[in-house]
């Protein structure tokens, strides 16, 4: 919890348990049903179980009144998970046709010190469908301000996409994406929604239009940190289901080429060149020599063909997934 | 994996049942909605530790029984809590273990799971409309272990499953959402119940798995990530199903999750030297379970259950 903000409605500067508020004064406290408890005598643990006691007594009497809002208000400051309190919310905000605006900003309060909550994001959505295509932007700053905390937030992401393609917004999201990999050019999120943008945005004209500057985009990505999982499979998946694109791209086996000319034990590089040779890439003399260099380093593999070779390499530099690299090397010799 | 290195077990069952009797701790009050988890959790890690007898079968049905809702048909998280399919198939885990789902209206409950799938062939969460890939497996296991699954639409719920498949072979908890180990786990479960595993790129994907294990042994759940115990399940359990585990170092991640085991007091933390918690004791232990590690039960991989306990419900035909 952030220590200065208040998110719940009912509190004021001194909390007042409400067994002693005069407008709960005709409730009678309803405890959890599950066992003996032991008297505790810690104050949160009361503040707790007071708030929650009185919460179940109008939560069982369908209370949908102002004095409930309050209350789920300040049993949601208590745990922002329990999703019962949420449901009575929602029905409550119903019955009193409460202003969704302000309970917007009421549930982004708490979003901000809980990003990881299922029930908040639930709620926002299902405020965004209430109040319709005008909110998509206030939609999409906020998803932001999630993100510049923790741009890996998947919450945060699954509601911004879905707030994408229900309400729109797309016009900016590619420059987004791009900010976010400058940013941190690791963030797998932001690859994948920048695959989303894409192949989905109405503006960008789909993978085909895209595919030429997307693929240029992401050897800039790889040559600057070759390590780096992300845009290796996103470069393969600009070309899914398209095998014969992928081979004629002569700019999918330069950038392993010169990956593998400073490191040539990258692992991503490796396998890359393996799955091009694998769908019929026929080897051009520098990757043949390349390969060359590195079996010239290890007389262990000197007399493997090309592709086994790679499997070789692959199992020294990656021990971890020794089995997955011999695994592979099984398919290769079995299908020349 | 005899270098002092070993599973504390009786350690860890003194743990979750001291957990279960503390209802006035703090874990406890933030975690009241979930208990009906909590007690998955526990309780099959009791089990796959031979060690069930631990608690009353009979206490623990009725409390269960508490958590259900007649009229709709579903569990709450909780007594007095709200239906939701989450604490649902808890629920229906946990009588398994017993052996006990006659407790159940069989059908009552298999109708408000099949009644939460939507046109398109997604499920909702309950009455609310929250849509996950979670769900979709969750809905599936439960009417699979009820033998109901011809309550809906099998093939449009494994088409919606399918249009969630990314381009690394991984699955998101929507159609175009970020591949993470946990959703893949609920999209591959969902995929083997229904015997549709065509649709997984089964290279793909276990290359994309078997990427996740860092060096330390342990498993993350998405690229850049760090390791985390509970991935120990979701990504085994997947590696499994599309029979591709054997690409993972199985010894490194065992002592990963042996080095988060709290060796005094029981409980298996997320990482090395992190406060432990009954979730990652149940990841850790479920995790260890399919590695076939000696002395605790195998597991199945698709129903998050004991073997025996889904033999049990398989291979008798009285329904």
């Amino acid at each position: 919890m952030a220590p200065s903000s208040t998110s719940s409605e009912g509190a004021t500067d001194e909390w007042v348990p409400p067994s002693r508020r005069p407008e709960l004064a005709d409730v009678v406290p309803v405890p959890q049903d599950d066992g003996p408890h032991p008297v505790v005598p810690i104050a949160y643990r009361d503040e707790f179980r007071e708030v929650m006691d009185y919460f179940r007594a109008l939560y069982f009497a369908g209370e949908r009144s102002v004095r409930a809002l309050h209350l789920t208000a300040e049993a949601i400051d208590l745990n922002p998970g329990n999703y019962t309190v949420w449901h009575f919310r929602r029905l409550v905000l119903e019955a009193l046709e409460a202003n969704l605006q302000e309970e917007m900003n009421f549930v982004d309060q708490i979003a901000e010190c809980n990003p990881k909550n299922y029930q908040i994001w639930h709620h926002k959505r299902w405020l965004v469908e209430k109040l319709g295509p005008g909110i998509a932007n206030k939609e999409h700053e906020f998803t932001r301000k999630i993100l510049a905390m923790d741009a890996k937030n998947y919450h945060a992401w699954s509601h911004r996409q879905w707030v994408l393609q229900a309400l729109g917004g797309w016009e900016t999201e590619l420059q987004y994406c791009n900010q976010l990999l400058e940013e941190d050019v690791f963030n797998n999120s932001a690859w994948n929604q920048r695959y989303l943008v894409i192949t989905r945005s109405p503006f960008l004209g789909g993978l085909a239009a895209m595919r030429d500057s997307e693929v240029d985009y992401t050897i800039e990505a790889i040559l600057a940190n070759p390590q780096n999982e992300s845009p290796w499979r996103y470069l393969k998946g600009l070309y899914k289901g398209e095998n014969d694109f992928l081979m004629a791209d002569e700019r999918i086996s330069d950038v392993c080429l010169k990956v593998l000319k400073n490191d040539s034990t990258c692992v991503f590089a490796l396998s890359l060149l393996l799955d091009l040779l694998q769908i019929g890439l026929q080897p051009s003399d520098e990757l043949r020599g390349t390969v060359e260099a590195m079996k010239n380093s290890d007389p262990e593999i000197a007399d493997a063909d090309l592709a086994t070779a790679i499997c070789l390499i692959l199992q020294k530099c990656d021990p971890l997934r020794i089995n997955y690299w011999s695994w592979y090397r099984t398919t290769i010799s079995s299908q020349i | 994996m005899g270098d002092g290195r070993e599973l504390a077990a009786e350690k860890h069952v003194r743990y979750i049942v001291t957990v279960e009797k503390k209802k006035d701790s703090f874990e406890s009050l933030v975690m009241e909605h979930i208990r009906l988890n909590g007690a998955y959790w526990g309780l099959t890690t009791l089990d796959l530790l031979h060690k069930l007898d631990a608690v009353e079968p009979d206490e623990v049905i009725q409390w269960i029984m508490s958590c259900y809702h007649p009229e709709s048909g579903g569990f709450g998280g909780n007594v007095g809590h709200d239906a939701h399919v989450l604490y649902t198939l808890s629920a229906v885990q946990v009588l398994c273990l017993f052996d006990r789902l006659d407790a159940l209206d069989v059908d009552k409950v298999a109708d408000y799971i099949a009644g939460l799938q939507n046109d398109d062939g997604s499920f909702s969460g309950d009455i609310w409309g929250e849509v996950d890939t979670r769900f979709s497996y969750i809905a599936i296991c439960t009417l699979s272990l009820l033998h109901r699954l011809h309550k809906i639409n099998v093939q449009k719920a494994v088409d919606y499953i399918v249009s969630c498949k990314n381009l690394d072979g991984g699955f998101g908890a929507m159609p175009g959402g970020e591949s993470h180990a946990g959703q893949i786990f609920c999209c591959v479960g969902a995929l083997a119940i229904t015997g549709s595993l065509h649709h997984v790129d089964r290279d793909l994907l276990g290359w994309w798995l078997c990427e996740r294990q860092c060096k330390e042994g342990g498993l993350n759940g998405r690229p850049e990530k760090l390791a985390d115990v509970c991935y120990s399940w979701w990504v085994l359990s997947s590696l499994i199903m599309i029979d591709r585990v054997h690409w993972i170092d199985k010894d490194k991640l065992a002592k990963f999750i042996l080095n988060c085991q709290d060796k005094e007091n029981g409980g298996i933390s997320d990482r090395p030297d992190n406060a432990v918690d009954i979730y990652h004791t149940y990841f850790g232990v479920a995790g260890l379970s399919l590695m076939e590690y000696p002395g605790v039960k195998p597991m199945d991989p698709a129903y998050a259950l004991p073997l025996d306990v889904v033999n049990r419900i398989f291979l008798r035909k009285e329904h």
